[in-house]
Order: C-alpha cells, then structure tokens, then sequence
C-alpha cells in the first residue's frame, strides 16, 4: 500500500471530477509514465483487464485509441484526440467510451503535473463531461468495471435462464 | 444498479436536492414544500415524486395530511459509488507507483555509467 492516497473531488450536481494524487518520483518521470506507449499499458487500465494502446500519436493534436479486455475476452474502446501536451506539465486531451449506447458523449480531461519538494510529483485529472449525468453515470459505473460486472450479471442471469 | 442510478439523477437536479435539504430536518406537507419554490405546485409534486421513487422520501399519512419525510441513507450509496471508483485509481496507481520506481533505478544506473 502505498502512503500517497487518491482523492476523487465530484461534487454533488456538478459536471466535473477531479483525480488528485502525489507521486515519489520527479514530474519528467511521471510525465513519461502517462505519455510513453510502452509504460502505460503497465499501469493503466483496472487489475483484472489488460490495456493495449491501438494508437497514440505524440504531441499536439495526436489521435489515441485504447483497448481494454477482460479475462473472457469483453474488450472496450477509449479514444479521443490530443489537445496539448506540454511536457513535463501539461496534458489535455478529449476522452470517449466506446461502450455508450449512443456517441458524443466526450470529456474534456487536463492533467497538471506539479513539481513538489524532495523529487515528488501531484498530479490533478480534471475531467468535465457535457452534462451533471455523464459524470455521475462515468462515476457510478467505476468506469468499465461496472459495465464488466453488468455483462457477467446479465451472461449469469442468462445462463440461469437456460440451465 | 437502477435503484443507484436514480438517486444520482434525484441529486442532480438543483430544486430536488432544495427538497431534501427543506425537510432533512422536518417532515413538511406538499404545501409547505411548495411555499418554498417560484415553481408550480404540480411540478414539486413531480420532483417529489422522484425522490420517493429512488427512496430519498418517505410519504407518511397523517390524518388527512401526507407528509414528506427524508430518507438519507440513500445518499451513502452515493459515497459509496464515488469510493469505488476512487479504489479503481488508487490500484492504478499503485501500479505506476511500481513504473515509476522502476524508472528512478534506470535513471540513477545511467547517472553512475556518466
């Protein structure tokens, strides 16, 4: 477990979230980390999926397109476009879930990586969504994860129905 | 996951979360709810009829009168939702936590080969 904790700030009937966290390492490296295509499929994406980057252009209005998969082989697309990256200081960029029903659901997603003392780094993920519910439904669902246990559920109920 | 989604929707709404903060503190009548707000009486009953769906507000019978009684234990379930998600980030990044040491031991290894 590690000392630094992560802090979600959603306020009720807003339609932003932040993800605030502080890391042990300097801001170039944590920069990298969110940025290098080799090193983030090692930490993004929840435990129990695995990430694949299907395209990530560098720089300034660069596409980026991520893939997770499940265990049983459920996969679900992320993309969007690179608005800035400033390294080591700035990112921002659109985000869309594949998964939705219907398209146009985008957010608009900064992070700031600030220099702190004795080589640390916080990070701030600003995220705002087009309406209070995008965000409350992007929240509520744990992102993918609740779109994954919805699917187990519904293969469980159904499977129920069959047996 | 219905029943979840619905409070979120109930708190979304600015006069709905103006109800619930009316009477956390007492159970008042559609009327006296009403009192409150510029709008019209149907459409409070509307919002009420919202929060009691998602079980924000409990209608009890008193004589002739209806009165709305809060229900906040709903509300947790909306703390819960956003600890969830919070856990889904902090395991990510732990899991950069890992990168990131990785990262600073390559450094420090090119530094010394300088």
């Amino acid at each position: 477990m590690s000392k630094n904790k992560t802090t979600i700030v959603a306020e009720p009937g807003k339609q932003e979230a932040y993800i605030i966290r502080e890391f042990e390492a300097p801001r170039e490296l944590v920069y990298k980390a969110f940025t290098d295509p080799k090193l983030l499929p090692r930490w993004l994406g929840p435990c129990d999926m695995t990430t694949k980057i299907d395209v990530l252009e560098p720089g300034d209005g660069g596409r980026w397109r991520f893939i997770h998969t499940t265990k049983d082989g459920h996969e679900f697309g992320f993309h969007g476009v690179c608005h800035e990256a400033t390294a080591p200081e700035r990112l921002i960029r659109t985000f869309e879930f594949e998964g939705l029903p219907e398209r146009g659901h985008v957010v608009l997603e900064t992070a700031i990586f600030e220099a702190l003392p004795g080589d640390r780094t916080k990070v701030t993920i600003q995220s705002v969504f087009r309406s209070v519910q995008d965000r409350d439904g992007m929240i509520m669902s744990g992102m993918e994860k609740g779109v994954v246990e919805s699917h187990e559920k519904l293969d469980e109920l159904l499977g129920n129905e069959l047996n | 996951m219905q029943i979840r989604r619905d409070v979120f929707q109930a708190i979304a709404d600015p006069t709905r979360r103006e109800i619930i903060n009316l009477i956390a503190y007492q159970s008042l009548n559609l009327n006296a709810i009403a009192e409150n707000f510029d709008v019209s009486r149907p459409a409070i009953s509307q919002h009420i009829k919202v929060l009691t769906e998602c079980g924000l507000i409990i209608i009890r019978k008193q004589g002739r009168e209806r009165y709305c009684e809060a229900s906040l234990q709903q509300l947790n379930e909306v703390s819960d939702w956003i600890e969830r998600y919070r856990r889904l980030w902090d395991e990510q990044f732990e899991a950069l936590d890992d990168v990131l040491e990785e990262l600073k031991t390559k450094e420090r290894k090119k530094k010394k080969r300088k």
